[in-house]
C-alpha cells in the first residue's frame, strides 16, 4: 500500500498534469503486475464491489477513535469526505504494513462473504496497520468513491510512457468489459490482441465548444449535424451479437430491448457511433422521456410503447470487421449512409441528417432552428478528419445554443462536499407567484470560489431556519439561472423541471422584486418545452 | 455561589471588580490585551495593558497608543482584582490573562498552543476555577505532528524546488506564523526573501531580541532573478496575484492548521499544504482544559457548539461564549483567523 499511497500523495499535492503523469508512469514502471492492474481498474472506474456499509464504517471509526458517534458525524459534516474523516479521527497505528495494494483489495473483497463481526475485526485490524494516507486510500477503496484528479486519459498517457506502447492503442485495450478477475496485466496491456473481446468498444471521439468560427477556414471543409440531447452510444454488431455502450463505458444493451434486432438488421462487423433518443416517429422526444428509460433495467411494455428508442447514427467506426477510424470522415460518412440505406425501413436506426449550408452565416441560421428540431445546437466536424481517441482540439466542435435564462431568488442554501466542504454552494432558487416565492430549481455551479466565499459569509449571518443541513435564508440575492431545456414535471412543486441549471451571474444589481415570475417560466415552457 | 469575575458585555469580556475589559471589540477606557492579532488587539481604546513582549507589535500595528506593560507572572492590582499575564505559546509575547477577585480565579486563554515552538514563550498551565478557552480546532480530526516533522517537510519541499529550478512561495500570516516558519527553515538551503508585510513584523521582533534568520526584503527594485531557488515568505493574499507571478516558475505552499483538511487545501489552490498551527489541536485543547482543574468552562472561537457539547458529555460544566473574535464555525474562522 505504501507505493500506492505515495502515488496518491504526489498526485494530491500537485495541480500540474505533467507531474501527475510522471508520478503515474513511475508507478507503472515499478509496481508489481497485480497492483498495476488494480490501479488501471480503479482509474477507469472499475472499483472493487463495496463490502461494508458506510453506517458500519462510521460506528467502527467512532469506536476506534474513542468518540461518540454524534461527534464523528459532526466531524464528517465539517470535513465533507467520509474516508478522510475516518483517516483523521483514528488514533495512530500500532504497527506498519509492507503489504501491497492487491493484498488490501483482496482483503476487502474477502469481506463480502464474511459476517458483520468478522468484517469489524478485519477493518479495525487494517486501520491499525496503516498510516493516515494509507488509511485514506484504504477507506476510499472501502467506500467506493475513488476520485483523485486522475482521468482515464491521463492514466492512459502515463501507461503509454511506462510501457512504450501507443496511447490510442492502449485506450482501446482498456475499453469494454474486463475486470482484474478476468484478465492479467500481461493479457490486458501487452498480449497480441487477436482474440480481443468481441464486445470491446472504441474510445469515443469528443468535441470542444467552438470558440472562433472564423479560424475554422472555409465552411466547405466541414460537415454539420444536429447536436442531439440524448445518450451518446456505440452500437457494436460482431459475431452475430449486439452490444450497446454508453460514453461512460456502461453496457446498456439490455436496457433497450427494441435495439436487439439490430444484431441482424446491420451487417456483421459493424460499429456505429451516434445518439440514442426517444423517438416519436419523426422527431426526438424530450430528454425526460429518455431519462425514464435510463434508470430501468427491465422496461415495462407501456414505457416501451411511449418512449421507443432509436439510434441516430453519425459515424462508422468499423465495417466488415475492419477498423475505419483512420479513414477520413467524408468516406466514413458515405459508407455509413450506404449501410443504413440497406437496413429495413422500420429498423431502430437512422442516419443523423446532415445540415447543408453554403457558408458559416447559413449555418448560423440553421443553428437558430435547433430548438425547433429538438436539438441543443450543432456539431461541426472536419470532413478530412480521422476518428480521434478522446478529446482533441481541432476537428470536432460543438456549437451549442445560448442557454435560456431566468432571474431567480435564492431561498435555501446547503454546504457542499469535498473541495467545497465548509462552503455554501448548493442553492435552491425561487420565482414569484403573486406574493409568494415558489422554488423551481437547484443549482451548484457557475460562481467563482471568491463568490462562494462571499455568499457563505452572508448565509451564516442571514439564516432564518435550519432543516438539518439545509438553511432557509432571507430572500435577498438574485441570480441569473441558465439552463439548456425546460420540461413539465409533476414531481416538482413548480410543475417544471430544468435541464442543466447553473448560476450564470450573481445579479447584485437586482433586488428581489425584480426577479422573474412563475408565469414567465410557464411561458418559456410553452415556447420551448 | 461565587460572584462572576468576568461578564460578557456588548463590548467584550468585562471585569467589574477592576473596571477593565479583556480583548474588547469596541472602544473602552481600559483594555487588557492577550496578543497582537487584529481580532484581539483593536484600535481605539483609551488605555492598553499587555506584556512587554507584546507591546512593540501593538505599537507597530496600532500606532501611538497609551500602553502599559507587565512581565509574565507579575501581579498587578487593578481595583479589587488581581491580574497577571502568563505565556500562551501562541506567538511571541502572547498571554493568557489570570484574574483573581476575592479568591475566585478566572483565566482567559486568548489564543494558545501547547507545543513549545522555540520562539514564543512556552504555554503555562494555570489552575483556576473558571477557564475561558478558545477552541478554533475543537474537532477530533485535528491532530498536529511535532513541528520538527513539518519543518523537515517544508525544507525538503524547498530543496526539491530549488533543484528543479523553481522559487518556493510559502504563504503564512505575517505576525507569528511567518516568524515561526522562518525559525524552522534551514538557511543553508538558500536565500530567504520576505514580503514587506512580513519583513516589517520581523524588524519589530528582531529589535526585541527574537532570533530570526537573515532575510532579504522584497522591494520594487529587487532583481527577482538574482535569487534562484529562493524561498519567499509572504501573506496568503499574494497567492495567485500578479506580485507572485513576477517571480517566474513557482511552487506554492500554504502553512495552516486548516491544511489538515484536503478540501480546504485544494480550495486554497496552493501546490502544497503544510499542517502547522499556532492553536492547540484536539488533544492539546483537552489536555490544557484538564490541567486547569476548572469547575466551569466557557468556549469561544471555532467549533464552540460541538466542542461544548462534547465537554458536557464528559461531565464538564461547559458553555458557549459568543464573542467577536473568530466566527460561528470553522469556515469563517478560516477567513478571519488567518493566524491559524
Amino acid at each position: 500500500m505504501k507505493r500506492f499511497a505515495a502515488l496518491f500523495t504526489v498526485i494530491d499535492q500537485t495541480t500540474r498534469t505533467s507531474e501527475k503523469v510522471a508520478a503515474l508512469a513511475d508507478y507503472f514502471s515499478s509496481a508489481p503486475d497485480p497492483d498495476k492492474l488494480w490501479t488501471i481498474a480503479i482509474f477507469s472506474g472499475r472499483r472493487p464491489k463495496r463490502a461494508v456499509t458506510t453506517t458500519r464504517l462510521r460506528d467502527w471509526a467512532a469506536e476506534a477513535a474513542g468518540i461518540p458517534l454524534w461527534l464523528f458525524e459532526e466531524s464528517y459534516a465539517v470535513v465533507g469526505d467520509l474516508a478522510e474523516t475516518i483517516a483523521l479521527v483514528l488514533p495512530p497505528a500500532q504497527s506498519a504494513s509492507d503489504d501491497d495494494l492487491s493484498h488490501w483489495i483482496n482483503l476487502l473483497r474477502g469481506l463480502i462473504d464474511s459476517d458483520d463481526e468478522a468484517r469489524r475485526v478485519a477493518v479495525l485490524a487494517a486501520w491499525d496497520r496503516l498510516d493516515t494516507t494509507e488509511r485514506l486510500v484504504f477507506n476510499k477503496l472501502l467506500t467506493g468513491g475513488f476520485r483523485m484528479g486522475v482521468s482515464q486519459k491521463l492514466m492512459t498517457r502515463a501507461l503509454a510512457q511506462a510501457t512504450g506502447r501507443d496511447e490510442a492503442e492502449l485506450a482501446h485495450r482498456l475499453m469494454g468489459e474486463w475486470s482484474p478477475d478476468t484478465t492479467s496485466f500481461t493479457a490486458l496491456i501487452e498480449a497480441e490482441n487477436a482474440a480481443a473481446d468481441l464486445s470491446r468498444p472504441y474510445p469515443f471521439c469528443l468535441a470542444y465548444g467552438v470558440e472562433d468560427l472564423a479560424a475554422l477556414g472555409p465552411a466547405a471543409d466541414w460537415l454539420a449535424e444536429w447536436k442531439w440531447d440524448g445518450i451518446r452510444a456505440q452500437v457494436i454488431v460482431r459475431g452475430g451479437a449486439l452490444h450497446v455502450w454508453s460514453r461512460g463505458e456502461e453496457l446498456m444493451t439490455d436496457r433497450f430491448p427494441e435495439l436487439a434486432r439490430l444484431a441482424t438488421d446491420l451487417p456483421d462487423g459493424t460499429v456505429l457511433d451516434g445518439e440514442l433518443v426517444a423517438w416519436d416517429g419523426a422527431a426526438p422526444l424530450p430528454f425526460a422521456a429518455l431519462q425514464k428509460r435510463i434508470t430501468r433495467k427491465v422496461v415495462p411494455k407501456k414505457l416501451l410503447a411511449e418512449a421507443p428508442v432509436i439510434l441516430l447514427a453519425y459515424d462508422l467506426l468499423e465495417a466488415g470487421g475492419a477498423d475505419l477510424r483512420a479513414t477520413p470522415l467524408s468516406e466514413r460518412r458515405a459508407l455509413l449512409d450506404r449501410i443504413l440505406a440497406a437496413v429495413p425501413q422500420d429498423a431502430p436506426v437512422q442516419a443523423s441528417p446532415l445540415i447543408l449550408a453554403l457558408d458559416w452565416e447559413d449555418l448560423g441560421a440553421a443553428r437558430g432552428k435547433a430548438r425547433q428540431m429538438k436539438a441543443e445546437g450543432l456539431m461541426i466536424k472536419r470532413l478530412s478528419s480521422p476518428y480521434h481517441v478522446g478529446r482533441k482540439r481541432g476537428d470536432w466542435w460543438k456549437w451549442k445554443l445560448d442557454p435560456l435564462t431566468i432571474d431567480a431568488v435564492m431561498i435555501y442554501a446547503q454546504a457542499g462536499h469535498g473541495r467545497r466542504a465548509n462552503l455554501f454552494t448548493d442553492f435552491t432558487f425561487a420565482v414569484w407567484q403573486g406574493n409568494e416565492l415558489v422554488p423551481f430549481t437547484k443549482a451548484y455551479s457557475g460562481l467563482t470560489d471568491a463568490e462562494f466565499g462571499q455568499i457563505t459569509q452572508w448565509v451564516r449571518r442571514n439564516t432564518l431556519q435550519r432543516f438539518g443541513p439545509v438553511r432557509q435564508v432571507t430572500p435577498h440575492h438574485v441570480f441569473e439561472i441558465a439552463f439548456e431545456g425546460i420540461q413539465e414535471s409533476p414531481r416538482h412543486k413548480s410543475g417544471i423541471a430544468l435541464r442543466f441549471p447553473r448560476m450564470l451571474r450573481w445579479r447584485q444589481d437586482k433586488t428581489v422584486d425584480q426577479a422573474d415570475t412563475l408565469d414567465h417560466l410557464k411561458a418559456l415552457l410553452a415556447q420551448y418545452g | 455561589m461565587a460572584q462572576a469575575v468576568l461578564t460578557m458585555t456588548d463590548r467584550g469580556l468585562y471585569c467589574a471588580a477592576g473596571d477593565f475589559f479583556i480583548d474588547p471589540w469596541r472602544p473602552v477606557d481600559r483594555a487588557l490585551i492577550t496578543h497582537g492579532h487584529a481580532d484581539h488587539a483593536r484600535p481605539g481604546h483609551r488605555h492598553y495593558l499587555c506584556t512587554d513582549g507584546c507591546m512593540p507589535v501593538m505599537r507597530h500595528r496600532l500606532g501611538d497608543i497609551v500602553c502599559e506593560t507587565v512581565r509574565y507572572g507579575e501581579m498587578r492590582r487593578i481595583g479589587d482584582a488581581e491580574v497577571s499575564f502568563h505565556p500562551a505559546g501562541h506567538v511571541p509575547g502572547s498571554a493568557q490573562i489570570r484574574v483573581a477577585v476575592g479568591g475566585e480565579i478566572w483565566v482567559v486563554s486568548g489564543d494558545y498552543k501547547v507545543e513549545d515552538d522555540g520562539l514564543s514563550e512556552a504555554f503555562e498551565p494555570l489552575r483556576c476555577h473558571t477557564f475561558i478557552s478558545e477552541c478554533t480546532f475543537g474537532l477530533p480530526v485535528f491532530h498536529w505532528q511535532r513541528q520538527a516533522v513539518v519543518a523537515d517537510q517544508i525544507n525538503r519541499w524547498w530543496a526539491r524546488n530549488m533543484a528543479e529550478g523553481r522559487v518556493s512561495l510559502l504563504a503564512a500570516y505575517s505576525l507569528g506564523k511567518a516568524q515561526r516558519l522562518l525559525h524552522l527553515l534551514d538557511p543553508a538551503i538558500g536565500p530567504i526573501l520576505t514580503h514587506a508585510a512580513v519583513e516589517n513584523t520581523n524588524a519589530v521582533l528582531r529589535a526585541q531580541g527574537v532570533p530570526l534568520p537573515d532575510t532579504i526584503r522584497i522591494t520594487p527594485d529587487l532583481d527577482r532573478k538574482a535569487h534562484p531557488g529562493a524561498l519567499i515568505v509572504a501573506p496568503p493574499a499574494v497567492l495567485g496575484s500578479p506580485w507572485a507571478r513576477r517571480f517566474g516558475a513557482l511552487s506554492t505552499g500554504y502553512a495552516s492548521g486548516w491544511m489538515q483538511m484536503r478540501g480546504v487545501r485544494r480550495r486554497r489552490a496552493a501546490d502544497r499544504g503544510f499542517v502547522i498551527s499556532d492553536h492547540a489541536d484536539w488533544d492539546g485543547l483537552l489536555g490544557a482544559i484538564k490541567a486547569t482543574g476548572a469547575e466551569k468552562l466557557y468556549l469561544t472561537h471555532g467549533y464552540t457548539d460541538i466542542f461544548t457539547r462534547y465537554l458536557r458529555d464528559q461531565g464538564h460544566d461547559a458553555h458557549v461564549l459568543a464573542t467577536e473574535y473568530g466566527g460561528e464555525d470553522g469556515a469563517e474562522a478560516e477567513e478571519t483567523g488567518d493566524a491559524a
